[in-house]
């Protein structure tokens, strides 16, 4: 995308998923989220003096599924290390993490190959609350750390990426698959995603890579797009000056969509990782990998294989289908439906279509685009219902269309609308005829140019009859009507 | 009253149990002799009230008073670890180790002086003041579990625990003229025991008798679900009884012996005695290598001070303990906090650790003492095919003067030449009395301990041959200055 | 070996303020201290396994269930400056 010619864009995402179980990653306090500060913490979260680490095994049972998920090899033995820093969201003084031994290595999703998958602990909350007038009248921070030591698993992809609107796609669909193991809430604005990336321009064809700079806090996949796209023209900027890219990282503003140098922190980054002492090695036994493997559901690419190669779906609607957790499960339900109903006669294809066109179109017009079919009024039995009107020539696709904005309103039965409506095709070819031959009274002219071999002309005659007829005509039967009647 | 204070805990025990002697009466002259004392020994001390909450069969310490090291978090109570950075500090919790102690019907009688955060060999590196010790009160008594040792040895507590991460439970046992046990490393649980280097801190006991050293880690051991690191001990732990040593094979590794670096001629000759004290009661004794362990020292002031350097970033004013005032900004509360809570040694490790862990030394420093270890741990595994047990003296000198290596940390440091072999390889060590000698440049007698090493998880085995060896050598020597202060 | 630029960096690192004395000790201490350390390089370690552990254990986990969280109030008495329910510090943007 905005790139200098010549150059390409070289991106890579650092994910970190915030795991949905129901104790911490190393103590037995609850999870939680939106609680009162500080009321889900103990000795071991707060860092007391003498406490000690415990894994969470449902945790690693959850990083296992994400690994195997993500098609990486699980190591069969791996060890947890500190990573050293001062923060006050960080009460040990380091973090504990994984890092030259992680859980799992050397995996792809979707032809972007995934550099490892390791276990770690989320930091605690800290709220900035101004001058508070103490201090050398110095603004201070407030810590909760109800979050502090949440199971997470950081997922780090090869920089495989080419632009920013691939790297929102292949973003959402990693959510997608995660969200299908349910082992996370996987929610941006909640923070159980968090999605960093790594952005550098290189001349077209370069194997070495360029300096990249390193994008933070962008907390949706609208943001995560903007922020790259608005990174990657930054660099083009630069590098079209002649300057050259220095390694920097940014923040991503939502509410200016700008990216803002993060301060360098006081001291330079040194995080002196080593082995964790209190911890002992991960080595995923048969049993865990069996247990792991069998609780995996069918993921997105394997959805997609089946609505292609099972369901006839074209390859474009069948990603777009199965990359879309909310969009796919709409789907599988209508084709229950119409299975259901016995219309044998409604093909998946035809009902992928309504799903993915019109339908996803309609629901953003009327604003609820984010919210998805699956909270919509139309339910997925009246759009089956619906498509198989139209296969059934009952109702043209015009006035199926006219049917479906009336579903979006407010609901209901689609052959009752038709009624309500009288949107019926026509099928007494009499009066269609009648009207037929009004229109072609009411333009001579162009009826004229019609006989003297004009096909284009015809255009105002089918207009006027399908005014007359309110949609319920269908279109090929008027036209083969009027070239009859003028013998062209 | 004061030949209450002579009975070991076993024997006040077995006296309670039996309803020869009030628990009450024993709590009491202790708590009176602790509260009176004038060696600095304790930080804080208590009247431990008895209760009911144990019935008598499954009460083996029930009615016995115990000092604990003021490295155990005890809850409500003060617990600073010889730190002022934790002055004040009162945890939310209590430590496993002091928990089971209770469970078993011990008494907290109060929490003893130390190194700080354990990082000493001699109690000098306390934020509330040396410890004497009561030999000599101009001398040190060891470290860091000094005043554990001093208060073991002076009659100021039947019993105590501390902790040993290079030597601080044997070192200052040897110094103060008890016994000093250092479990296999997981035999008893870390959790609630602060941290100094979390891959060789172990808790342990001093006692004045080897019966007694049994007696608290049968009631100390176990895994515990709350330390990842703990196994406890298959088997558990007997009561030792052997009378002989027939059968059985000692090691005497040259380097941790004759050739120790700095050892003194009086503690070269009490272990000697010692060595024929084992060859009489039928002991196999023979010269012995740990080509390895000389460097012992060198691999664990890396190690220690790497760990520690991590494990104590958590003092950092936010959650507990001292903030310093009038800070400009975070960092600066942080450096002034750090600056102003911790003492010179703790910071002289803090900064050795530090740097052996920065990038660009890793390799050098923290990778090859790595190494090292596994050496060493492969020299013991190679000699104890050869032999059941190692010995060595537990420290090159007896007691030195306060003050005399304040100077010099590398002359320090040195104190734990013959200790920390063992404690990078994780294995069982117990010193025990091996008779008095004159320090070099000559002056009043003092203790000498004799270290006897056995291999992982066999303390049953070490301490019937300590019991043995104990009775053999029959030390019945009395430090002068604790008593009548 | 360790010089005075070094201790300065290593201090920062460590989030201590060392007084200029301090320093100066350092300077002198520390590099005492490795020159001994460094007798280890004397070994051939050549293909020898790291030791970061001595005990052999695996997968030692803890079932994910909920303990009882501690009184806030309890935990934020040993705090330095409780504000809000929370824990106060200056701000890392001051
Ligand atoms: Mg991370
Ligand atoms: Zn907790």
């Amino acid at each position: 995308m905005s790139v200098p010619d010549g150059y390409e864009a070289v991106i890579g995402l650092e994910i970190h998923v915030q795991l949905s179980t129901r104790t911490k990653m190393f103590c037995g306090c609850a999870l939680s989220f939106g609680d009162e500060p500080n009321v889900h913490t103990c000795p071991i979260c707060l860092s007391h003096p003498g406490s000690l680490p415990v894994v969470n095994e449902r945790a690693v049972r959850y990083a296992l599924q994400i690994g195997l998920a993500l098609g990486c090899e699980i190591a069969p033995w791996s060890i947890f290390h500190r990573k050293n820093y001062f923060y006050p969201d960080n009460p040990k003084g380091y973090q504990i993490s994984q890092y030259d031994i992680p859980l799992a290595t050397a995996g792809t999703l979707a032809g972007v190959r995934v550099h490892r998958v390791h276990l770690e602990e989320d930091a605690a909350k800290m709220i900035h609350v101004g001058e508070s007038g103490r201090i050398h009248g110095s603004a201070s921070s407030l810590v909760d750390f109800n979050r502090g030591g949440t199971p997470l698993v950081e997922i780090v992809t090869e920089p495989d990426l080419r632009d920013a609107g691939q790297a929102r796609e292949w973003a959402q669909l990693l959510r997608t698959t995660v969200k299908q193991l349910g082992v996370s809430d996987v929610n941006m604005e909640e923070g159980s995603l968090r999605c960093d990336a790594n952005v550098s321009i290189r001349p077209a064809g370069e194997k070495e890579l360029g300096t990249k700079t390193e994008l933070k806090n962008m907390n949706s996949f609208r943001f995560l797009e903007r922020g790259i796209a608005a990174e990657l023209e930054r660099q083009r900027a630069v590098v079209e000056a002649g300057g050259e890219v220095a390694q920097e990282t940014f923040h991503f503003d939502p509410r200016t969509g700008s990216l803002t140098p993060l301060r360098s922190k006081e001291y330079a980054h040194d995080y002196r990782y080593f082995p964790e002492p209190d911890l002992v090695p991960l080595a995923p036994t048969e049993e865990m990998l069996r247990e792991a493997r069998e609780a995996l559901p069918e993921l997105p690419d394997e959805r997609r294989h089946r609505y292609e190669n099972e369901l006839g779906v074209p390859e474009v609607t069948a990603r777009q289908l199965a990359f879309d957790a909310e969009l796919g499960e709409y789907f599988e339900r209508a084709v229950q439906a119409a299975a259901d109903a016995g219309a044998a006669d409604v093909p998946a294809a035809a009902i992928a279509n309504w799903v993915t066109g019109e339908l996803t179109a309609r629901l953003r017009e009327s604003g609820d685009g984010e919210a998805g079919p699956g909270s919509s009024k139309v339910s997925p039995d009246a759009l089956a219902r619906l498509v198989g009107m139209v296969e059934a020539k009952q109702v043209t696709t015009g006035a199926a269309r006219k049917v479906l904005a009336a579903l979006v309103e407010g609901g209901g039965d689609p052959a009752e609308i038709v009624e309500r409506e009288g949107l019926g095709q026509m099928s007494d070819e009499g009066e269609l005829e009648a009207i037929v031959e009004r229109a072609i009274e009411a333009q001579p002219d162009a009826a004229e140019r019609v006989r003297s071999g004009n096909p284009k002309a015809i255009g105002p005659i089918v207009g006027a009859v399908m005014r007359e007829t309110k949609g319920r005509a269908d279109g090929g039967d008027v036209t083969r009507l009027i070239h009859e009647k003028l013998g062209a | 009253m004061s030949d209450l204070l002579e009975l070991t805990a076993a024997q006040a025990a077995s006296g309670i149990q039996a309803g020869e002697l009030s628990a009450a009466e024993y709590l009491a002259s202790y708590a009176e002799a602790a509260a009176g004392e004038d060696l600095n020994a304790y930080l804080w001390t208590q009247v431990p009230e008895t209760d009911a909450r144990v019935a008598d069969g499954e009460a083996p310490l029930r009615g016995v008073p115990v000092a604990v090291k003021d490295l155990f978090c005890t809850q409500d109570v003060p617990t600073t670890a010889g730190s002022r950075i934790l002055e004040g500090y009162r945890p939310p919790y209590t430590a496993t180790a002091v928990r089971m102690l209770h469970a078993a019907g011990g008494e907290l009688l109060g929490k003893t002086n130390m190194d700080e955060f354990g990082m000493g060999s001699s109690n000098e590196n306390s934020g509330y003041g040396a410890v004497g010790n009561p030999w000599d009160r101009e001398r040190v008594p060891g470290g860091s579990s000094g005043g554990s040792a001093a208060a073991v040895a002076a009659r100021l507590a039947p019993c105590a625990i501390g902790t040993d991460t290079g030597g601080s439970i044997r070192q200052p046992a040897s110094l103060c003229g008890i016994v000093g046990l250092k479990p296999t490393y997981g035999a008893i649980s870390r959790y609630g025991m602060i941290a100094f280097a979390s891959s060789l801190d172990q808790c342990g006991t001093l006692t004045r008798d080897v019966t007694d050293a049994a007696l608290l880690l049968r009631a100390m051991e176990g895994r515990d679900a709350c330390d990842s690191t703990s196994v406890g001990i298959e088997g558990g732990v007997e009561a030792p009884s052997r009378e002989d040593l027939s059968g059985l094979s000692f090691g005497v590794p040259r380097e941790l012996s004759a050739e120790a670096e700095g050892i003194e001629a009086g503690v070269a000759a009490a272990f000697e005695r010692a060595l024929g004290t084992i060859r009489e009661l039928g002991g196999e004794v023979d010269e012995c290598e740990l080509p390895n362990s000389a460097h012992g020292l060198s691999a664990y002031y890396v190690i220690a001070p790497a760990e520690a350097s991590a494990n104590l970033a958590r003092y950092d004013g936010v959650r507990f303990g001292l903030r310093s005032d009038g800070n400009a900004d975070l960092v600066d509360m942080y450096e002034r906090t750090r600056e102003a809570g911790f003492g010179a040694e703790v910071k002289r490790r803090i900064m050795l650790g530090t740097y052996a862990l920065s990038s660009g030394y890793y390799d050098a420093y923290y990778g090859r003492a790595q190494r090292v270890r596994t050496r060493i741990v492969e020299d013991f595994a190679g000699a104890f095919g050869r032999f059941d047990f190692l010995v060595t003296p537990t420290s090159p000198t007896v007691a030195f003067e306060l003050g005399a290596r304040t100077a010099d940390p590398l002359a320090m440091y040195l104190s734990d030449y013959c200790t920390v072999p063992m404690s990078l390889a994780g294995i069982p060590a117990i010193s025990i009395p091996a008779g008095l000698a004159e320090p070099d440049g000559g002056g009043p007698e003092l203790p000498v301990g004799l270290q006897i090493a056995a291999p992982a998880f066999a303390e049953s085995r070490l301490l019937d041959a300590a019991y043995a060896i104990e009775r053999g050598i029959g030390f019945d020597a009395k430090p002068g200055a604790g008593e009548g202060a | 070996m360790i010089d005075r630029e070094q201790v300065l960096h290593v201090a920062r690192l460590a989030r201590l303020a060392l007084s200029e004395e301090e320093i100066e000790r350092m300077s002198g201490e520390l590099p005492a201290i490795l020159e001994h350390v460094e007798r280890m390089n004397e070994l051939d370690l050549e293909g020898v396994e790291p030791t970061s552990h001595v005990v052999a254990l695996e997968n030692v986990l803890r079932a994910d269930e909920p303990r009882p969280s501690w009184d806030r109030d309890r935990v934020l008495g040993d705090a330095p400056d409780p504000s809000d329910g929370a824990f106060r510090v200056p701000s890392p943007q001051a």
